[in-house]
C-alpha cells in the first residue's frame, strides 16, 4: 500500500493507493504532534477545535469521481464534425463522438487555433474556465490555463461575482471593502462571537450548506459551541434551511424579493423606539437623516412600519416587532454577506438593496463592537498571519503573473467578454455592460463601460472551454445550447475531466486528468487576494503537497501537458514551460513562500505537509474594532488601502465612513433609480406582485447546494446519489429535488415522489416533488448547479431537461440596469405533475 | 475485557451524510477479509441517516438519527444466523461471516433495526461491522466517527471507565434506539427526539405585538408541565411521550381561556391561537 497526501478544494487529504488503484480516501492524517490547536476562553469555557481536518461530503467521494464512467476516457471528435470539410456547426450537443489519437486531436485544436487567429486576429479566441473544478496552483485555472491564453493572446471572460453579487455591486458603496469584493474582513470573529455575541441573525445564510467555500466542515463545531453556550438563533429564509435544522431556534420566512421591507421595517421600531446606536451613528456614519425620513415616510409619505413590511413580506407584524425589539436589547452578530455566508438574497432582482440595508442595520448597532458583526459562522478562527505562503487570488500564486516565472506572457487583447452575456454576445452582438465582474480595486471601476465586439476587435470564433457547466450554474441557460449551435462560432474544444451538460457541444473534446493523477502544492481553503485568510475557516491552515498518487486514467493528461503539447505545435513551447515539468512549478512557489525559511522542499516533499500554527503570544484583533473605536486598522488585511497610512482609521468609502447616501453612488450615478444613492425597497421585476404571477404563481429560489460545489461531484459520484438532499431515484433515474409545500402540492395533485415538471416561458425542468413543511406557501426550492443536462430531445434547446438545471427557468436579465449581477432567485414559474 | 460502543449524540448530527460516505469510501469494492466483502456500489447503507421532518410550518424540527449495525449484546440475527454465520468476538463487535452466510438471506429481516442488507451478487448477507478490519489494524476509531465535523459519534472501549464514552455513558442519559426490542445495543444515543408541542399566542385586541409572557398549562394523568410564551409569543412543551394524551390550557388575564385537546400520537404544531379579549 502506498500513501499519498493531496488537497480538494473542501479539504486535505490522505489517498491509499495499492496496485496502482486508489483504495481508500481520508482526511488528511497529520502527526498528532504537528498540532498546536488554539483556545478560546469565554463565558468560564475553553474552546479548542480537535486535531483533525473536517472535509466536506463530497470530498469523501472523491475515489467515486475519480473512477466515474463520466469520465472522458480519450480526445474525442464529433462524428459530423469535419475542419476541413462540413462542421455542422447545428448538430452540436445533438450526435455523437468518436475516438481519435491525441495527435489528431491536437493537430485539429492548434490548426484551428492558427487559422482563426491569423484570419481574425487573437481576439477570435475566447477561453472560459469554471469556478475551482479542480485545487492545487499550477493545475489551478489562473495558472496552467490562464499562462497558456495569455501566451497565444485570447479574449478573456470576465466573471460576475455569482455568488454574492448584491455585497458586490450594493454593500461595497456602503462600507467599502471592494478589495474583499464587498464582504467585510473576518478577522478573529470567533473570539468575538463566543465571548460576546447574544444571538446570531442568519438572514439568507445557510452555512451547514455553503460551509466556508472551501473550508469544509470545519465550523460546524463552532455553531454547536454557540448553540450549547445558549446563543440565540434567528434563520431569516423562505427555505428552513440545513443550518436551522441542525441548530433549532426561530424560523422566519419572508416571501422572496422581500427582504429589504423586512430590513426598513426592523429599523423602524429602533427609530420610533430610539433604540440604536445614536453616538455611533452620529460619528460614524453619513445620511442618517436622510434614511430616517425615508424609513419614516416623511419624505415619500410610506412609513416602513413592521404593518407595512408584513403586506410585504408575509411576515407577521408581532413577529417583525419582536425581532427588532429582540435585535436591539442583545448584542447580535448578523450572519449574511460575510464570506462563507452568502444567500440567496443577494442575487435577485434589486439584491444590492438588501445588501446595503444589511450594513446599515449593523451600523444601527454599533458596527464593530464586540459581539456587534458581519460574520456568516464560517470564517474567522485565529490565523497565523504571519507565515506568507502565495494562494490563487494573489498574482504570485499563479503561473500567469508569479515571479516563480521568467517570462510573464501578456494578452495583447483588450477586448473582454462578460460570463452571464457569452451567448447574447455570440449570437446578438454587440452586447454593452458596465462593471468589471471582479471590482476589487476601486468603487469608481464597478462604472467601466465595456461593449463587445470592442472597437478593432473580432468576434469570437474559437470558444475553448474547461471544466463544469454553466448550463447548471447561470441564468437563462437555454441560451448556452443556443450559441454552443451557431455557425457563428467555427471551432468550439471542451477540456475537461468529466462530462458534463456543456461538454456534448463541442466539436473537440480533450480529456484531462484530475489532481490525483498529477503533481501540485497548496494550501487548504485560501484564496488569497480578496478572499485574503479565508482559510481562517478552517481550524488549522495547512499547506499541502498534492501528490501524483496514480497514473492519469485511461488517456488523460493533466491540464498543464495539454497546454505543453498545444504550446509545442504553436512553436511556444519553451515560452510556456520555460523548461519546468509541474513539480518544478511547484517547487518554485514553495521557494518563494515562508516555508521555504521552515523546511526544505526535500523535507516537505517526503511529509506531504506543513500545518501552521497560531503563535503562543497570538494577539486577536477583531474585526472591524479599530473602527468601531476611531482606532487605526490593526488586522491584518493587506488589501485595504488605508491601511498603514494617515487614514488608517477610515472605511474604504468616500467619506472614510459608513454611508447611508452613498457617495460614490450620488457621484457615478445619482439619478439611477434602480441603485439609488441611498437604499431603498424596490418591488422586484420578477415578484409576487409582477404581472406574470398569474400565469406562474410560484417563486423559485435556487440557492448554492448542500452536497456539490459548484456543478462539480453532482453526476461524476455516484454514491452521491443515494444522499437525499442531493438526488432521489426513481425508476432508475437520479432525479433533482424539488421542495414544495403541501398547500400548492395539494393544490395541483402533486404527491412526494412525483415526478413534476418546473416550468415557465424560458424553460422546463423536470424534478422529483419533495412535500415538506420547510418552505413557505407559493415558494419553491431547488438546488442550483444540476451537472446534468439531458434534454428529452438531445441538444435541442428548450426541450423539457431533465436533468435538474433549474438555472433554464431563471431570467436572464440583470439585477438593475447598471448592475450587471444574476438575479436567480427572482423567478416565478408553474409546477405541474409529469405524466409522459 | 476490551468492549467497543458507541455513542451517537443526535442533537450534534447536522446531517452531513460525511458518516455515511466514509463508509461508502472504505467498504465499496475493498474486501476486508475474513471481517466483511465489498459493499456493492448502491443501496446498501452500513450506516443509515433516518432523517425526519417533523411540526409545520414555521415550526418545524428536523432530526438526523444516523443508525448503524447496533451491535447488540442480545442480539437476533445470531440467534437467526445457522452455522455460526453470525458471531460477536469478545470485544462486543458483532461480524457475519462472510463464507458461513452464504444463501441465509432471511437474516435481513432478523435485524429488527432493518441494518442488514442483501449483497445479490454475492448472495450474502451484510452490515457495518465498526471498520472492525482497521481496529484490529491498529486504528484509534472507525471512519464514520473520523469524518464527523461536530463529534456527534463517540467511540470507545465501554470497559474502560476513564475514555470518553465511559464517561458520557457515567454523565448523561443515555438512551437505547428502540428499548421495547431489548436487544441491549453496545451503539446508543443521547437526545433522541421526543415528542413536541408547540404553537403562537396572539391577542385578538392586540395582534400586532408580540403576547410575551402568556402562561400555558400541559396536563397528562395528573402531571403537569407549565410555560409561558417567549418574546415572540411563541411556546414550547418539549420531551412528551407518544403514547399519553394532553391537555393544553391558555390563561391570560382579560382573555377567555383557550383548553385545547391533544391526543395520543406526532408531534403537533397548534399554528397561531388568539386570545379573545373577555
Amino acid at each position: 500500500m502506498q500513501v499519498f497526501t493531496s488537497c480538494t478544494n473542501a479539504g486535505p487529504i490522505t489517498v491509499y493507493v495499492k496496485d496502482g488503484r486508489i483504495v481508500r480516501v481520508r482526511p488528511l492524517v497529520a502527526d498528532e504532534k504537528d498540532f498546536r490547536p488554539w483556545t478560546i476562553e469565554a463565558g468560564g469555557q475553553r474552546y479548542s477545535p480537535p486535531k483533525k481536518f473536517n472535509v466536506a461530503p463530497f470530498v469523501l467521494a472523491e475515489r467515486d469521481r475519480v473512477y466515474s464512467n463520466d469520465r472522458i476516457k480519450y480526445p474525442l471528435k464529433r462524428v459530423d464534425f469535419d475542419p476541413d470539410g462540413a462542421r455542422n456547426p447545428g448538430s452540436r450537443g445533438k450526435v455523437g463522438y468518436e475516438r481519435i489519437s491525441w495527435d489528431e486531436a491536437l493537430d485539429i485544436v492548434a490548426r484551428e487555433i492558427k487559422r482563426v487567429q491569423s484570419s481574425y486576429g487573437p481576439s477570435a479566441v475566447a477561453a472560459m474556465t469554471s469556478s475551482h473544478h479542480n485545487w492545487g496552483m499550477v493545475g489551478y485555472k489562473i495558472s496552467a490555463f490562464a499562462r497558456f491564453f495569455n501566451l497565444i493572446g485570447h479574449t478573456p471572460v470576465l466573471d460576475n461575482p455569482d455568488s454574492w453579487e448584491g455585497w458586490h455591486w450594493g454593500a461595497t458603496h456602503t462600507y467599502g471593502f471592494y478589495w474583499r469584493l464587498g464582504m467585510p474582513e473576518p478577522y478573529d470573529m470567533l473570539e468575538d462571537a463566543l465571548k460576546h455575541a447574544e444571538m446570531v441573525v442568519y438572514w439568507s445564510n445557510d452555512p451547514d450548506t455553503t460551509r466556508g467555500v472551501y473550508t469544509g466542515y470545519d465550523a460546524a463545531i463552532w455553531r454547536q459551541w454557540l448553540k450549547e453556550k445558549g446563543v440565540k438563533m434567528i434563520f431569516i429564509d423562505p427555505f428552513h434551511n440545513h443550518t436551522a435544522a441542525a441548530m433549532g431556534g426561530k424560523w422566519i420566512a419572508p416571501r422572496p424579493g422581500t427582504d429589504a421591507a423586512l430590513a426598513l421595517a426592523i429599523a423602524h421600531v429602533w427609530i420610533v423606539e430610539g433604540t440604536y446606536d445614536k453616538a455611533y451613528v452620529a460619528d460614524r456614519t453619513l445620511g442618517f437623516d436622510s434614511f430616517k425620513d425615508y424609513v419614516l415616510g416623511t419624505s415619500d409619505g410610506i412609513a416602513k412600519t413592521p404593518g407595512w413590511a408584513s403586506a410585504e413580506s408575509g411576515v407577521p407584524t408581532h413577529t417583525i416587532v419582536a425581532l427588532a425589539r429582540e435585535w436591539a436589547e442583545k448584542r447580535t452578530m448578523l450572519a449574511a454577506g460575510a464570506r462563507g455566508g452568502e444567500g440567496g438574497a443577494c442575487r435577485q432582482a434589486y439584491g444590492t438593496e438588501w445588501a446595503r440595508l444589511m450594513v446599515l442595520l449593523q451600523a444601527m448597532r454599533g458596527l464593530g463592537k464586540p459581539g456587534i458583526g458581519i460574520w456568516g459562522t464560517a470564517m474567522g478562527a485565529p490565523r497565523n498571519n504571519a507565515v506568507w505562503f502565495p494562494a490563487y487570488g494573489d498574482p504570485e500564486g499563479r503561473m500567469a503573473h508569479s515571479k516563480v516565472a521568467k517570462f510573464l506572457p501578456e494578452n495583447p487583447v483588450k477586448q473582454r467578454l462578460y460570463r452571464l452575456l457569452v451567448p447574447d454576445a455570440i449570437l446578438d452582438p454587440p452586447v454593452a455592460w458596465q462593471g468589471e465582474g471582479f471590482c476589487n480595486r476601486s468603487l469608481e471601476q464597478q462604472f467601466t463601460p465595456f461593449t463587445y465586439p470592442m472597437p478593432g476587435c473580432s468576434e469570437v470564433k474559437l470558444w475553448y472551454r474547461y471544466g463544469g457547466s454553466f448550463i447548471g450554474t447561470m441564468t437563462d441557460s437555454s441560451k448556452w445550447p443556443r450559441m454552443y449551435q451557431s455557425p457563428k462560432l467555427e471551432f468550439v474544444v471542451n477540456q475537461d475531466c468529466w462530462w458534463t451538460g456543456e461538454t456534448r457541444f463541442a466539436d473537440i473534446i480533450l480529456p484531462a486528468c484530475t489532481q490525483l493523477e498529477r503533481d501540485d502544492i497548496g494550501e487548504w481553503g485560501e484564496p488569497g487576494g480578496q478572499s485574503k485568510a479565508g482559510s481562517s475557516g478552517c481550524n488549522f491552515r495547512v499547506i499541502v503537497r498534492l501528490k501524483k498518487c496514480i497514473e492519469p486514467l485511461w488517456e488523460s493528461k493533466s491540464d498543464y501537458q495539454i497546454f505543453t503539447l498545444l504550446a509545442r505545435r504553436l512553436g511556444v513551447e519553451q515560452e510556456y514551460t520555460e523548461g519546468n515539468s509541474d513539480i518544478d512549478w511547484a517547487r518554485k512557489f514553495f521557494e518563494i513562500s515562508d516555508l521555504a525559511k521552515i523546511m526544505t522542499w526535500d523535507e516537505f516533499d517526503r511529509k506531504g505537509y506543513h500545518i501552521v500554527n497560531v503563535p503562543e503570544d497570538y494577539r486577536s484583533t477583531p474585526a472591524l474594532r479599530w473602527f468601531a473605536e476611531g482606532r487605526a486598522c490593526d488586522t491584518p488585511d493587506p488589501g485595504n488601502p488605508k491601511r498603514l497610512t494617515d487614514k488608517a482609521h477610515e472605511l474604504g468609502t468616500d467619506s472614510g465612513k459608513i454611508e447611508f447616501v452613498s457617495a460614490s453612488l450620488q457621484k457615478f450615478g445619482p439619478d439611477d433609480a434602480e441603485r439609488p444613492p441611498m437604499p431603498r425597497y424596490l418591488p422586484s421585476w420578477e415578484g409576487h406582485r409582477s404581472a406574470a404571477a398569474a400565469t406562474y404563481p410560484l417563486q423559485l429560489i435556487t440557492p448554492h447546494p448542500r452536497f456539490s460545489f459548484h456543478t462539480h461531484y453532482d453526476k461524476h459520484a455516484a454514491w452521491l446519489d443515494e444522499i437525499p438532499g442531493h438526488r432521489i431515484r426513481r425508476d432508475g433515474y437520479a432525479w433533482w429535488p424539488a421542495r414544495i409545500h403541501p398547500d400548492d402540492a395539494a393544490a395541483r395533485g402533486i404527491r412526494n415522489g412525483n415526478i413534476v415538471k418546473l416550468h415557465n416561458d424560458r424553460a422546463t425542468v423536470l424534478c422529483i416533488a419533495v412535500v415538506t413543511e420547510r418552505v413557505r406557501r407559493g415558494v419553491v426550492h431547488s438546488y442550483v448547479s444540476s451537472s446534468k443536462y439531458e434534454p428529452l430531445q438531445p441538444g435541442k434547446a428548450g426541450s423539457p431537461d431533465r436533468g435538474g438545471c433549474v438555472a433554464l427557468l431563471t431570467p436572464g436579465r440583470m439585477m438593475a440596469k447598471s448592475v450587471a449581477g444574476m438575479a436567480a432567485n427572482s423567478c416565478l414559474i408553474e409546477i405541474a405533475k409529469w405524466d409522459d | 475485557m476490551v468492549r467497543f460502543g458507541l455513542v451517537i449524540d443526535v442533537s450534534r448530527c447536522v446531517g452531513c451524510y460525511n458518516c455515511f460516505l466514509a463508509c461508502r469510501d472504505e467498504h465499496v469494492g475493498n474486501d476486508y477479509l475474513p471481517v466483511s466483502l465489498a459493499q456493492p456500489a448502491a443501496d446498501q447503507r452500513w450506516i443509515d441517516i433516518r432523517e425526519r421532518e417533523r411540526g409545520s410550518f414555521p415550526k418545524v424540527k428536523v432530526d438526523y438519527v444516523p443508525v448503524p449495525c447496533l451491535h447488540c449484546t442480545d442480539a437476533p440475527c445470531i440467534d437467526a444466523a445457522t452455522g455460526g454465520a453470525i458471531y460477536r468476538r469478545d470485544d462486543g463487535i458483532v461480524l457475519i461471516d462472510p463464507a458461513k452466510a452464504v444463501g441465509q438471506r432471511d437474516l435481513v429481516a432478523a435485524c429488527p433495526y432493518r441494518v442488514i442488507f442483501w449483497n445479490e451478487a454475492g448472495n450474502v448477507p451484510q452490515k457495518c461491522t465498526m471498520c472492525a478490519h482497521l481496529l484490529d489494524d491498529g486504528w484509534k476509531e472507525p471512519r464514520c466517527v473520523e469524518v464527523c465535523p461536530t463529534q456527534a459519534i463517540v467511540f470507545g472501549d465501554l470497559a474502560d471507565r476513564h475514555s470518553d464514552i465511559a464517561k458520557l455513558h457515567a454523565a448523561k442519559r443515555v438512551e437505547d434506539l428502540h428499548p421495547e426490542f431489548e436487544t441491549k445495543p453496545l451503539v446508543r444515543y443521547l437526545e433522541l427526539p421526543k415528542r413536541f408541542v408547540v404553537g403562537e399566542i396572539v391577542l385578538a385586541d392586540d395582534v400586532d405585538r408580540p403576547a410575551e409572557g402568556v402562561g400555558i398549562v400541559l396536563d397528562s394523568a395528573g402531571k403537569r408541565l407549565t410555560t409561558r410564551t417567549d418574546n415572540y409569543g411563541d411556546f414550547e412543551f418539549a420531551g412528551l411521550t407518544e403514547q399519553a394524551d394532553y391537555r393544553l390550557r391558555i390563561e391570560h388575564a382579560g382573555y377567555r381561556t383557550r383548553e385545547i385537546a391533544i391526543p395520543v400520537g406526532a408531534c403537533l404544531n397548534l399554528g397561531t391561537i388568539v386570545l379573545e379579549p373577555i
